[in-house]
């Protein structure tokens, strides 16, 4: 299975996070994510992107939505659940 | 206040906390400040079953005890004893969202480890529920060691026994269990907690069923990339269409009684220094600002509808790439918006706003929202020089005029925030991320509760700031009284009218007459002084009872031209005259300089605005 990115998952298209790299984020931004749970291992699906240059994008994680941008999005590796 | 047991309620943001504290202590609250910061502290007291009171205050949400912003700094030396001006509390409620256990497990894990009693209160039960989650509190109490209640605040449920659990913690009768699974390594360990947090959840899960997609089908409109937007912009419109059509009547109560009071007035006192200063000064000066009440409550209770439902965090998410494009995000839009009713919780709700740079242009910028306070300004100059004539099917000329002066205030602020952005604030580009909440049905109690204590902090302005101005000016404008045989008018004569005289050279360039410089300087302590200013110095001036009863608009329309008139208006779009933003800035940005900076810039606009529109007036005729 080859990983992809976050922000090139098709919508609705249920994941798990295989990999972050954090250090292609800010500090703050990390520290925020990893508040929010994101983290290795951890369900997410995308849902929604905003109009206008379809930035940001709107993620289920776990029970959560969270919006994040499409920067974000490129730095957080997943892997498409078999199910 | 000592004897009295404290407790605070501490949790993640959209924990429903807020709800939990009204349902907690009712109507008894009262808000403050911390010493040195904004932020706000709520505070109100709760009784217990046999009566005994408990002093519960209300602390930011926070993610974790390590503070981004300055409310999650509050709420970090609070629990942990180090905030000035506050006790340590007793004990503490912490409110986690029952279906968000894992990521709020981890903040309350942090903070059990601090050592307080603590009562878990597993609110919004209803909603995880809804959502096909079924939870064992029991479970949750025994992995955590502290008493677990379910509670569903905005219903008012769970309350009783929550009072009955903060009461076992207050008097001691909570033994804590000391947890055996966790040793003494460090308690701030994100990794080891949200691991920890993860255990705990799993365990305290009884069954779990793919959820009812509720929420994710208003989504699938409110934030569809064609309908999204139009639905925002609709709300938008009716937002400030019911600022207006929905005030009328109540404005016309208020103007009957203030009409009521100045007949009785006019009857009941002899002529002469009191009857003019009860009348002029008082009745009138603080009648036409109490008179925008029902406006700002309008506006207010829109924002607090669209904050309680949980919409306005999805309207963050719409807006944030055109934000972006002017270097902000999707989160300025919330304290821009709510600078519409008034820029001062504007700036406060700035605070949520993570990175320091960002936050920092949306302060600067949040003055040139179109506040309510302009309302008045804008009404009068409109009703008097601008026909009340239709350019096309419901589109009235006046209307049109005020939607520019809106939308001039708009983009005046992203021209500013674009060069602020390269110039004071320069730094790395705005970042967006930002959780949203479930909707929910807020309960009317709740709304009106808010609302209430908006009106309240308005009138007590009212009551003081512009009355004592509106005073003062009476005083300086009746004093020195100009002898019967004096060419010049009472005002002209009077201490302000020679004050103002000075300030007529610089403001004559851009057309402001000697009236308008006047008025601008009370106008100082809040905008919408400069119409009742307008108002008492041209009713000292009257003297025969034929012009007295001439309105203010009548007035207007016979002294100033309509270049002057417009020149005001633009001036009105960009000047910061206000004083307690400029107060709340300094303490926001914690020195002097940018509120200093904000003054000099926006004035700066103001006088260059209203000197290109009165020139261009005067170049077109008119």
């Amino acid at each position: 299975m080859i990983p992809v990115s976050l922000d090139d998952l098709p919508l609705r298209q249920s994941a798990r996070i295989a990999a972050i790299n954090w250090s292609a984020l800010s500090p703050a931004d990390g520290k925020r994510l990893r508040e929010l749970g994101f983290g290795e291992g951890v369900a997410i699906q995308p849902l929604h992107r905003a109009p206008f240059g379809r930035d940001p994008i709107a993620c289920k994680v776990g029970r959560m939505t969270i919006a994040v941008r499409r920067a974000h999005a490129c730095a957080i590796e997943v892997e498409v659940s078999e199910t | 206040m000592t004897g009295i047991p404290l407790v605070a309620l501490v949790g993640n943001p959209n924990a429903g906390k807020s709800a939990l504290f009204n349902a907690l202590t009712g109507a008894r609250q009262k808000i403050g400040n911390y010493p040195g910061v904004t932020v706000e502290r709520h505070a109100g007291r709760l009784a217990l079953a046999d009566g005994r009171p408990v002093e519960l205050i209300d602390l930011p949400g926070a993610y974790s005890l390590d503070p981004s912003s300055p409310d999650e700094e509050v709420t970090r030396d609070v629990v942990t004893g180090a905030q000035q001006g506050e006790r340590l509390p007793d004990a503490l409620v912490v409110v986690i969202d029952a279906a968000n256990l894992e990521n709020h497990l981890r903040f309350t894990l942090q903070l059990i480890a601090l050592g307080l009693p603590i009562v878990v209160a597993l609110n919004m039960v209803d909603l995880a529920t809804r959502d096909g989650l079924e939870l064992d509190p029991d479970t949750l109490a025994r992995e955590l060691g502290v008493p677990v209640v379910p509670t569903v605040a905005v219903r008012r449920r769970g309350i009783e026994e929550l009072k009955e659990a903060i009461d076992g913690s207050v008097t001691g009768a909570n033994i804590r269990a000391i947890d055996p699974g966790r040793g003494d390594g460090d308690e701030y360990d994100t990794l080891l907690n949200t691991e920890r947090a993860r255990t705990i959840a799993r365990r305290t899960i009884v069954s779990e069923t793919p959820s009812r997609r509720l929420n994710q089908r208003i989504d699938s409109v409110a934030l569809h990339p064609l309908f999204g937007p139009l639905l925002l912009a609709g709300l938008l419109f009716v937002m400030f269409q019911a600022v207006f059509a929905w005030s009328e009547a109540p404005v016309g109560w208020i103007e009957a009684g203030q009409g009521w009071l100045t007949a009785t007035a006019d009857n009941l006192l002899p002529e002469g220094y009191f009857r003019s200063f009860i009348i002029d000064g008082v009745i009138n000066g603080v009648g036409s600002v109490v008179v925008f009440l029902p406006q700002i409550l309008i506006l207010f209770f829109f924002i607090l509808l669209l904050e309680a439902t949980g919409y306005m965090t999805r309207a963050a998410f719409l807006m944030d790439r055109l934000m972006a494009r002017f270097g902000l995000s999707g989160a300025s839009f919330i304290p821009l918006l709510s600078s519409f009713a008034c820029a001062i919780p504007g700036i406060m709700a700035t605070r949520t706003i993570a990175d320091p740079k960002d936050r920092l242009t949306t302060i600067l910028i949040a003055p040139l929202m179109t506040c309510s306070a302009r309302l008045p300004v804008y009404a009068i100059i409109i009703a008097a020089f601008i026909p009340n004539s239709s350019v096309g099917p419901g589109i009235g000329l006046q209307g049109l005029v005020l939607f520019g002066l809106y939308i001039s205030g708009i983009v005046g602020a992203m021209i500013a925030a674009l060069v602020l952005r390269r110039t004071v604030a320069k730094g790395a580009a705005a970042s967006f991320i930002m959780e949203m909440p479930k909707y929910q049905l807020p309960l009317l109690r709740d709304l009106a509760l808010g609302l209430w204590q908006r009106a309240w902090i308005f009138l007590k302005r009212a009551g003081t700031i512009i009355f004592v101005t509106t005073i003062v000016l009476w005083g300086l404008l009746s004093f020195p009284q100009a002898p019967e045989d004096s060419p010049l008018s009472q005002t002209e004569y009077s201490i302000a009218g020679r004050v103002a005289d000075g300030l007529h050279v610089v403001m004559a360039p851009i057309g402001f007459n000697e009236e308008i410089s006047l008025a601008l300087i009370p106008a100082m302590a809040a905008r919408e002084v400069a119409v009742s200013a307008l108002a008492t110095t041209y009713s000292i001036d009257e003297s025969d009872e034929e012009q007295a009863e001439q309105s203010l608009t009548q007035q207007l329309q016979g002294q100033w031209s309509l270049p002057t008139a417009l020149a005001f208006l633009a001036w009105f779009v960009f000047a910061p005259q206000c004083l307690s933003t400029i107060a709340v800035t300094r303490r926001e940005t914690n020195s002097w300089r940018w509120p200093a900076f904000m003054l000099a810039y926006l004035f700066a606009l103001a006088y260059l605005a209203a000197g290109i529109t009165y020139w261009t007036a005067v170049g077109f005729g008119l």
